[in-house]
């Protein structure tokens, strides 16, 4: 144990005193996290808005008074019927239009409760829930201030929501997993598979070898501290994602820790094996960039809809690992599953895993060759 | 006791290693002697029991190389040819690591490399990597004698290191033999194998000769001649062309000239030199030096 300790506080001190590993491991998560925040999401200021209120009383003006007294919004146009959504969408000028029932006045009145109806253009799926948002914000004020108006004891207003164009909202909020993938694939196949390597490279791995550590201990030792490490980065991402950039953290976040541990092992295993076969620094990263972050790039559904790709592609993203990280964690951070909806990636993962460790092991030399 | 036997090693094409055999008694200072590809790293590493041989067996202290390399590990301090220790930590750091690795502390066996670290104590914060060659080695001594090893296989230790650093290294091996340490060393400097117990002449995956060195050069039979005039460059290329010459090679300001005629008159090679238009002439038996010896060996297997 003693051994194992020292030889992880030495994989430490090498991380600390190289201040590109530093680098890559800390700085690169978070400018890549803000980097696809950013270039996807852009701040609310102006956007254009339709209104079809089939109304027009007091209340239904009242709220179209107080959406557009905002700074956010914009009325491009006022529509008389519902044929003219999807041409004022067209026209690419309208972000989002708003419903208003008919007899929206008399219902909250009568019966406590209205209902309108938020259309978006969700082809840029960010902005889309961005301004769902914010149209819900004020719409919730306003109906407080009903309800004050009117004494009465509650007013609800039904806001139904729905997207054109992207209704199932793909990609948004997708550069978290996606982000999360590709870093935890960074850190962990890349740094592994680079830092065994170097060890064959420099000739110390001769002298570990002759020394009574077992070879699982180098390994283990090799892959506690990146570990460590890619645990904190995923923790990070979590914590800018929802504080940042609002992504949601729906389901358990137990769960969706869970699912990142696993993919974490997972990428450390695949860089334990990458290391067995390559010996120089260079093949092994030569083998983790291409092997590993370009399918996870391309062919993980990070970037590509993996319906749209070609059959023989779809095959192959069933070998890769970030493929089923990924769709389990969009699950349960987007969609609010339980385990019980993703079990089936885990299990694939974790079959994967005990692959990779199977492999390393078998492949693992205790002698130079 | 290491024994190997008709050991053999192959890379693809190239045969480093021909059927080799040797014994190393306890606590000897034994020297593999060789030319830089004679197959030195090789045989070390499967003393180290970091290599396979393709055929032939290897026991270090009873243990085999193939099967109890565990054993073997436990009780071997090697050290490679390269530098092998982390130059991006501090001399302490490389030995409190190897230190932990076998089990033990720096405090624990401080006695029996004093000697040795006492040289590098001064710097011991500092990072390997900034460390000169003479301390490198000495440093890599020091990591690969920290847990008591009974066997210490040292691959070229004194490559690449300055005449002072050389002499002092080996000044300590001798203080190591003192203790009982079995120790094989390898170098390719002819000088440092009169240092050795025993020596092995190695070349080309061959071993040609193990001895001891003053039995090597006393066993020798063949008459050297130091010869030298005004152009040693053309008087090589004379010597050279004799008729009955063995070899001839420049070492250092004169040349050494064997001749394959043991009845040889020296005045008849003077008087052909002469012949040759050389000037200042100096001509003379010398007792042959561990160097002759094993140019001859060397000749004499390519010959073969």
């Amino acid at each position: 144990m003693n051994r194992f300790k020292a030889f992880v506080i030495k994989e430490f001190r090498h991380l600390i005193r190289d201040p590109r590993t530093v680098f890559v491991l800390f700085a690169i998560p978070v400018i890549q996290l803000l980097l696809f925040g950013f270039v996807i999401s852009t701040e609310i200021k102006d956007a254009k808005i339709a209104i079809l209120d089939f109304s027009r009383d007091d209340l239904s003006e009242g709220l179209v008074n107080k959406i557009l007294a905002s700074d956010y919004f914009i009325l491009e146009t006022e529509l008389s019927n519902i044929n003219q959504i999807e041409q004022a969408f067209r026209s690419g000028q309208v972000k989002e239009v708003l419903v208003i029932e008919n007899n929206f006045g008399r219902n909250i009145v009568h019966d406590g409760a209205g209902a309108v109806q938020i259309i978006t253009d969700a082809s840029d799926p960010n902005i889309a829930s961005l301004l769902d948002s914010y149209t819900r914000n004020i719409i919730l004020d306003y109906q407080q201030e009903i309800s004050n108006k009117t004494q009465a004891a509650s007013t609800i207003i039904d806001v139904e929501y729905r997207m054109f164009y992207n209704e199932e909202l793909k990609s948004a909020h997708l550069f978290v997993p996606g982000t999360m993938a590709l870093i935890l694939m960074l850190v962990c196949a890349l740094m592994t598979s680079v830092s065994i390597a170097r060890e064959k490279e420099l000739g110390t791995m001769e002298i570990l070898l002759v020394s009574p550590l077992r070879p699982l201990q180098i390994v283990l030792g090799k892959v506690v501290p990146y570990m460590v490490l890619s645990f904190i980065d995923m923790l990070v991402i979590i914590v800018i994602g929802h504080f940042v950039f609002g992504v949601p953290v729906r389901g358990a976040t137990s769960l969706l820790i869970g699912t990142g541990t696993l993919f974490i092992l997972l990428a450390l295993t695949l860089g334990v094996m990458i290391s067995t076969i390559s010996k120089t620094q260079q093949i092994a990263m030569m083998i983790s960039l291409v092997g590993m972050m370009l399918p996870t790039v391309l062919l993980s559904g990070f970037i590509f809809p993996l319906k749209n790709m070609p059959v023989v592609l779809q095959a192959v993203s069933l070998a890769m690992p970030p493929r089923w990280f990924l769709q389990a964690v969009k699950d349960v951070m987007l969609k609010g599953a339980g385990i019980a909806q993703i079990w089936h990636y885990l299990a694939i993962m974790f079959g994967m895993l005990l692959f990779f460790i199977m492999v390393s092991v078998k492949k693992f030399k205790i002698r130079l060759d | 006791m290491i024994i190997a036997e008709n050991i053999s090693k192959s890379y693809q094409e190239n045969q480093a290693l021909k059927s080799v055999s040797f014994n190393i008694n306890d606590g000897e200072l034994f020297g593999f002697i060789g030319p830089d590809g004679a197959g030195k790293t090789s045989l070390f590493r499967i003393i180290a029991s970091l290599l396979l041989p393709d055929c032939g067996s290897l026991k270090v202290f009873d243990y085999d190389v193939v099967k109890q390399y565990r054993e073997i590990r436990q009780i071997t301090g090697y050290m490679p040819g390269r530098f092998s220790l982390y130059t991006d930590l501090s001399v302490e750091e490389n030995l409190d690591f190897f230190a932990s690795v076998f089990g033990t502390t720096l405090k624990e066996n401080y006695e029996l490399i004093k000697d040795i670290y006492i040289q590098i104590e001064p710097f011991k914060d500092r990072l390997a990597g900034k460390l000169s060659g003479g301390m490198k080695q000495k440093l890599a001594l020091s990591c690969a004698l920290i847990h008591r090893p009974r066997i210490l296989i040292l691959d070229e230790p004194t490559t690449g290191v300055d005449a002072v650093s050389r002499k002092e290294f080996w000044e300590l091996l001798d203080g190591l033999k003192a203790r009982g340490i079995t120790i094989i060393v390898s170098t390719p400097y002819m000088d440092e194998a009169l240092l050795c117990d025993r020596v092995a002449l190695i070349q080309e995956g061959n071993i040609l000769s193990v001895d001891s060195p003053g039995n090597i050069i006393k066993n020798y039979n063949k008459k050297v001649y130091s010869i030298g005039s005004d152009n040693n460059y053309r008087l090589l290329t004379d010597l050279r062309a004799y008729p009955t010459v063995l070899h001839a090679f420049a070492f250092g300001q004169y040349l050494h000239y064997t001749d394959s005629n043991p009845e040889l008159n020296i005045n008849d090679l003077g008087t052909y030199l002469e012949s040759r238009n050389h000037s200042n002439i100096s001509l003379q038996v010398i007792e042959p030096g561990i160097e002759d010896i094993f140019i001859d060996l060397m000749e004499t297997v390519k010959v073969n």
